[in-house]
């Protein structure tokens, strides 16, 4: 009975990994496949080649799409950090007068879905100026993700005894630079949970670049490679899958090293009590 | 007359005014003046008001020679009077008028604020006979309102890009801006409620509504439970004692949740593809099928396809919650359960599971708002296909959220786009709120 069990419990675990496994083999596999299309990728490939790879850099403006979308990320993270902190300090630290109103203001706004604003997003741009530039993305997404981050991160910082920056102010150190001394570096984890799911915000994002940014040379790598499978026969798959492969490697290692702050990022933004 | 009602009453016309001579505080009167002024010097500078005034113009249109403020409030109104390329241009007007009712609003507060501002300071003068410098009132204006300040740019930010774009969307929802009003070739007019009642009389548009509607929310409960229940027999399994390289299994298990989501579900629509797909071939060289199993292109299969995949997806990130709560549940539970004669399925339903549920629920809550909005899964999968001729726009695996995004790129209706915008908004938004409530974030702010 033990046995069976086990053997079970085991044998369903098993499954479940290759259930995992095999579409991640697959287009990893692919991506050295010799042939182009989505018809010769069999799931073990006959020969094995690096041409894909070299296709893709000689072939495509891959090297801009992967810089444009760093640039974007980096600035994404850090503006987004900057802001989210100052304000869910003050909302945190500071009393004043419609401080509920805008906290409650700043919940209803998060639940609108950012992209279905993405109309009035296009017109503003284009009547700003701004369309096509990686910086307008900047600002939708760090405003973006003010209204519920700054709910997530007000709740930690209302963990932190007050006490501390009080003491800090005894001595006679100013608003920010308590701030920055006590606040930025007790908060490092929650810092962490904000700075690195911005920084994937643009890997992943789809529409918006896709609706943003114009001409090949301006897009990001989600916009990109789905341009090389958009038709049905995906005549580029080959092709498409060492792109992919390339941009998943490092998110996923970033996802696995950042893996606890991730999880408790989530859970804080969900915890009840 | 008081002091308080004389500086009042010059306020009201000449903003200042009654700080500057009534209460002698120069300074503080002079920026409320120069607020006023710039208003003034806006509105004059862009706006041919003084050309008018001469008579130099004879078919005087506010929304031609109009300043600014006067030109945006027009605009927001009449969205245009003259149509054609060389005419009014319905949706920028749209948006200028909204940013223009925006600074209009900011203006008013610093009107109403002047105004109390000069009230007030009449009557400490009066009470204490003494005045009161302007810097000693920035002093204690700065220590008061330095979350003011500081929140100020942050709130513009808000203001410009999360708040506008919403009110610009709510706003299309009462006009007709669509493919067959396009500026600015057309104008644009404002209708009412035309286009909520369109949805619910014009047949083709309430059965494609109800019939999205009920996907949705099938999608949405199959999305979430399966992958919630699923993450929870792994979670689970992983902590039997039966199992050894635990940490094999979770390191293996985990990648779906770190592997970026638009790339595994392109993956899986290749690999899934009916002509081309690698598992059709490897199934048809089996002989298990004799001819390719439609995964993506038949109403049925597609909708279970998408759920599946959304499971493979999603399993992961409940796994790992559901694990962080197993390992902080008490062992005597148990060990006391065991002892009281419980067996294994017994102690996981009355321990386990009651423990679970309470620490994820609004995990779980949190999950079925961003299924209900899950358009990754569906776009990248199916593009919301198969087609169907009797939808309007929409096919056999659309939700809302993604019929929404067809409505707006590739159909242009922007109008009944918004209104199913607006309605999922008011769904996902009480869901949202009522969950929120429960939490303790939302309750430290409230009491």
């Amino acid at each position: 009975m033990r046995r069976l069990k086990s053997i079970l419990i085991n044998l369903e675990l098993i499954i479940v990994c290759i259930v995992v496994l095999l579409p991640i083999s697959w287009i990893v596999l692919s991506s050295f496949n010799k042939g182009k299309g989505l018809a010769t990728s069999s799931l073990i490939p006959k020969e094995l080649t690096i041409e894909n790879y070299i296709r893709l850099f000689e072939e495509t403006n891959y090297e801009l799409w992967f810089s444009n979308t760093m640039t974007i990320a980096i600035f994404n993270a850090i503006t987004s950090v900057i802001l989210i902190m100052i304000t869910a300090w003050v909302m945190s630290r500071f009393n004043f007068k419609g401080k509920k109103a805008s906290l409650l203001t700043i919940l209803i706004l998060s639940m609108f879905p950012s992209f279905l604003s993405m109309t009035a997003i296009y017109t503003l741009f284009t009547t700003l100026g701004i369309i096509g530039e990686p910086m307008s993305l900047i600002l939708v997404y760090s405003s973006g993700a003010i209204p519920y981050n700054v709910w997530l991160v007000k709740g930690y910082l209302d963990g932190i005894p007050k006490s501390i920056d009080e003491a800090a102010y005894m001595d006679g150190s100013g608003k920010f630079r308590t701030f920055f001394s006590i606040i930025i570096p007790m908060s490092k984890p929650i810092i962490t949970y904000c700075a690195v799911s911005q920084f994937m915000m643009p890997w992943m994002d789809y529409i918006l670049p896709n609706l943003i940014l114009t001409g090949d040379k301006n897009k990001t790598l989600a916009v990109g490679i789905y341009s090389m499978i958009s038709d049905q026969e995906s005549t580029n798959f080959t092709m498409f899958a060492a792109g992919a492969v390339i941009v998943a490697v490092p998110i996923t290692i970033l996802y696995l090293v950042f893996q606890k702050y991730l999880v408790e990022g989530i859970s804080a933004g969900a915890s009840k009590e | 007359m008081k002091r308080r009602w004389i500086s009042l009453i010059s306020s009201i016309f000449v903003w200042g005014s009654g700080q500057f001579f009534a209460c002698r505080q120069k300074i503080k009167g002079l920026m409320f003046f120069l607020v006023q002024l710039v208003v003034v010097f806006v509105e004059i500078s862009t706006g041919y008001w003084i050309e008018y005034m001469q008579g130099l113009i004879p078919k005087f249109r506010i929304g031609t020679y109009g300043g600014f403020f006067s030109k945006g409030i027009w605009g927001f109104v009449t969205l245009g009077t003259s149509p054609g390329i060389r005419g009014d241009h319905s949706t920028s007007l749209l948006i200028n008028g909204i940013i223009v009712i925006l600074i209009l609003m900011l203006v008013i507060f610093v009107y109403v604020w002047n105004l109390i501002d000069a009230y007030k300071s009449g009557l400490e003068i009066e009470r204490t006979g003494k005045y009161i410098s302007s810097k000693d009132y920035w002093k204690k204006l700065y220590q008061k309102s330095f979350a003011y300040i500081v929140l100020t740019p942050i709130g513009v930010l808000i203001v410009f890009f999360v708040l506008m774009p919403i009110i610009f969307s709510v706003l299309t929802a009462f006009t007709n801006y669509n493919r067959n009003n396009l500026p600015p070739a057309n104008l644009v007019d404002w209708v009412g409620f035309e286009n909520f009642t369109k949805l619910f009389r014009v047949p083709i548009w309430s059965s494609t509504f109800f019939k999205v509607f009920k996907w949705t929310v099938i999608w949405t409960l199959c999305a979430t439970f399966s992958t919630y229940f699923f993450g929870m027999l792994q979670a689970v399994l992983l902590n039997s004692k039966y199992v050894r390289f635990k940490k094999v299994y979770r390191g293996i298990m985990i990648l779906p949740w770190a592997i970026p989501q638009m790339i595994s579900l392109l993956v899986f629509k290749n690999m899934l593809n009916g002509q081309f797909g690698p598992i059709n071939q490897l199934l048809l060289d089996i002989g298990i099928i004799n001819e390719r199993i439609p995964f993506l292109t038949d109403p049925m299969i597609a909708k279970i396809t998408v759920i599946l995949v959304n499971l493979w997806l999603g399993f992961p990130m409940f796994m790992i919650m559901i694990q962080g709560c197993l390992s902080n549940i008490d062992n005597s539970l148990y060990e006391s359960a065991a002892m009281d004669g419980a067996n294994g399925w017994q102690s996981f339903r009355k321990i386990t599971l009651p423990l679970v549920l309470r620490a994820t629920g609004p995990l779980l809550i949190m999950n079925l708002a961003g299924n209900f909005n899950g358009f990754g899964a569906v776009f990248f999968l199916t593009d919301g296909g198969p087609s169907n001729a009797t939808m309007q726009f929409a096919g056999e695996t659309d939700i809302l959220i993604s019929w929404i995004y067809k409505m707006t790129l590739d159909h242009q209706m922007y109008d009944m786009a918004a209104v199913m915008c607006i309605i999922l908004f008011v769904f996902i938004g009480s869901v949202s709120l009522w969950n929120f409530k429960r939490t303790r974030a939302f309750k430290e702010v409230t009491e």
